[in-house]
């Protein structure tokens, strides 16, 4: 039997304290806690940084390296600092390195990489061995040499030879949700389908139960599935809500791929052992012909500036979908005039809020808002033209009438000044996967040993 | 007849990474899964979300109680023109669309 401590569904978020030192009581093999997604969007994975703030990064993570220290156990944390690229990673081993100062602590650290060489990937490219998912975007040498970072995402495989370097803190980049926790129940001989169906349950900690904010989850794999007992005093979990996390952030809620294979759940059987812990068995695990990453890329799409008005008069109000129109018609002129670019070298867009700024086009409401807010993005190759379209825009937000008789309105501004910098947008631009000869080529394991008396 | 939020206990949708969106109607009852299903045409979905029929993937779950469909994003999460990085405002439009 192996038993995985999942202290929360990323760190960054949180766990009841009481339900951790519980988790720590009773003995785990491993503690192993998600870093990162790509779920807020990939401006982090193009800057190589974290979203979370490092104080609370630093308190967290402070807590778990105290708790693996007490209970003897390896502690593995997988895409470090949100993304997982390099920067990202050697973020959190600073972070690391000054909690076990500070709080007198030893420890081996082993430090995965999953940044990819962009030379290498366009060898790959011409060899036939990347392959796209759907939707994929087109590739090229040009898109590649054009990411700011790219990242493979490592499976259990990658883990596990990090976790036999022997060392207590593994600090991972880029890696699937469940490759750190399916490592070690799968290096022992667990249940291959179990441990795969167990760790994508236990992704996000206790979400697979009631009162999913606790955090705290503890999964016991063996030879034939899993046992899923939340640690939280009143967390429940029940047949329906460990079955229904399949649902969570996957289209296919009964298929799952990861490196090496794929889980298919369909048969799998939920039954609760007592009001608080549910026994999971039936997954199945097919191991794939060829070994296969995920990647993962962003590059700049732009520079962004935004310029935004709140308009309360009724009479704009009503008509502002109008003014909007002749405020982007007259802008985009005077924009393609005075900066002398193409109307293909900019992009201007308005979104109102209070009308359609969420869902767009496929806006099917319509309602009577007291005020409206005008949020004008400009984007542009460059920070300096996307700075004078903002500028260009600020006059008509600020003043454009509805008819040429009226006299000059003046709408609000919220702030001063009005033209925000946003900075550079990125785009993910990867939908791919990499084929490897051995699962261990595209990625780069170092260990270090931190000797505190 | 009634919107879906009328019958079904919870309409949730998500991200399924950068590609795709995920929305999951939580029925509830067994009453309330059979109505959700059979009062839920996938062209009627796929319409609302603006997405070509072929691309909507559908899952009729019963011991669930949950009808679940994945569509491929119209923009990409994070590019200039997409309006919601987490995907979790699609949910609004299927919980207040009619069924059949």
């Amino acid at each position: 039997m192996v038993r995985v401590l999942i202290p929360s569904g990323a760190l960054g978020l949180g766990w009841d304290p009481e339900a951790l030192r519980r988790g720590i009581a009773n003995r785990p093999d491993i503690i192993a806690v998600d870093g990162g997604s790509t779920d807020s969007g990939p401006s982090y994975l193009g800057r190589g940084v974290s979203k979370y703030a490092r104080a609370s990064t630093k308190r967290e993570w402070g807590e778990l390296v105290e708790a693996r220290s007490e209970a003897g156990v390896p502690l593995v944390i997988g895409t470090a600092g949100t993304c997982g690229a390099g920067t990202a990673v050697d973020w959190l081993a600073e972070i690391t390195e000054e909690t076990l100062r500070e709080r007198g602590l030893s420890a081996r650290i082993a430090i995965l990489k999953s940044d990819q060489d962009r030379g290498a990937l366009k060898k790959a490219l011409a060899k036939g061995r990347i392959a796209p998912l759907s939707p994929a975007p087109e590739i090229s040498d040009r898109i590649i040499d054009d990411c700011a970072n790219i990242v493979a995402l490592a499976g259990a495989e990658q883990i596990s030879a990090a976790l036999a370097t022997g060392a207590d803190i593994v600090i991972a980049g880029r890696a699937t949700d469940t490759a750190i926790i399916a490592a070690l129940p799968l290096s022992r001989g667990c249940h291959p389908g179990g441990a795969w169906h167990g760790a994508k349950i236990g992704e996000c900690g206790a979400l697979c139960a009631t009162n999913p904010q606790s955090g705290v989850l503890q999964i016991d794999f063996d030879a034939e599935g899993f046992t899923v007992t939340p640690l939280a005093e009143e967390s429940r979990a029940t047949p329906h809500t460990v079955s229904a996390h399949m649902l969570y952030e996957n289209a296919d809620p009964f298929v799952l791929y990861e490196p090496g294979g794929h889980l298919d759940v369909t048969e799998a059987r939920y039954s609760a052992i007592d009001g608080k812990r549910v026994r999971v068995e039936g997954a199945d695990w097919t191991p794939s012909s060829d070994y296969t990453v995920k990647l993962e890329g962003a590059r700049v799409a732009g520079h962004q500036v935004m310029v935004m008005a709140t308009i309360r008069d009724a009479r704009y109000v009503a008509n502002v979908q109008e003014w909007c129109d002749h405020v982007l018609a007259g802008c985009r002129a005077k924009i393609a005039d005075r900066l002398g670019i193409g109307y293909g070298d900019f992009d201007l867009e308005l979104r109102v809020i209070g009308m359609n700024s969420t869902m767009g086009a496929l806006e099917n409401r319509e309602g009577n808002p007291v005020e409206v807010g005008v949020m004008g993005l400009a984007t542009a190759g460059d920070p300096a033209t996307a700075m004078e379209i903002g500028k260009i825009l600020n006059p008509y937000l600020l003043h454009h009438p509805l008819t040429r008789e009226e006299e000059q309105p003046t709408f609000a501004f919220p702030f001063s000044p009005a033209e925000v910098e946003v900075g550079p947008v990125h785009a993910f631009c990867l939908n791919h996967v990499l084929r490897l000869d051995d699962p261990m080529e595209a990625f780069d394991l170092v260990v270090r040993n931190v000797v505190h008396a | 007849m009634p919107e879906v939020r009328e019958i079904a206990e919870k309409v949730r949708s998500k991200n399924a990474g950068p590609f795709w969106i995920t929305v999951d109607v939580f029925c509830g009852t067994e009453e309330a899964f059979g109505r959700v299903r059979d009062g839920l045409a996938s062209e009627a979905v796929a319409e609302l979300f603006c997405t070509p029929p072929g691309t909507l993937r559908r899952f009729d779950i019963p011991d669930l109680r949950v009808v679940k469909f994945s569509f491929p994003r119209h923009h990409v999460q994070g590019d200039i023109h997409d309006r919601d990085m987490h995907g979790a405002s699609y949910a609004s439009l299927l919980a207040e669309h009619r069924l059949d």
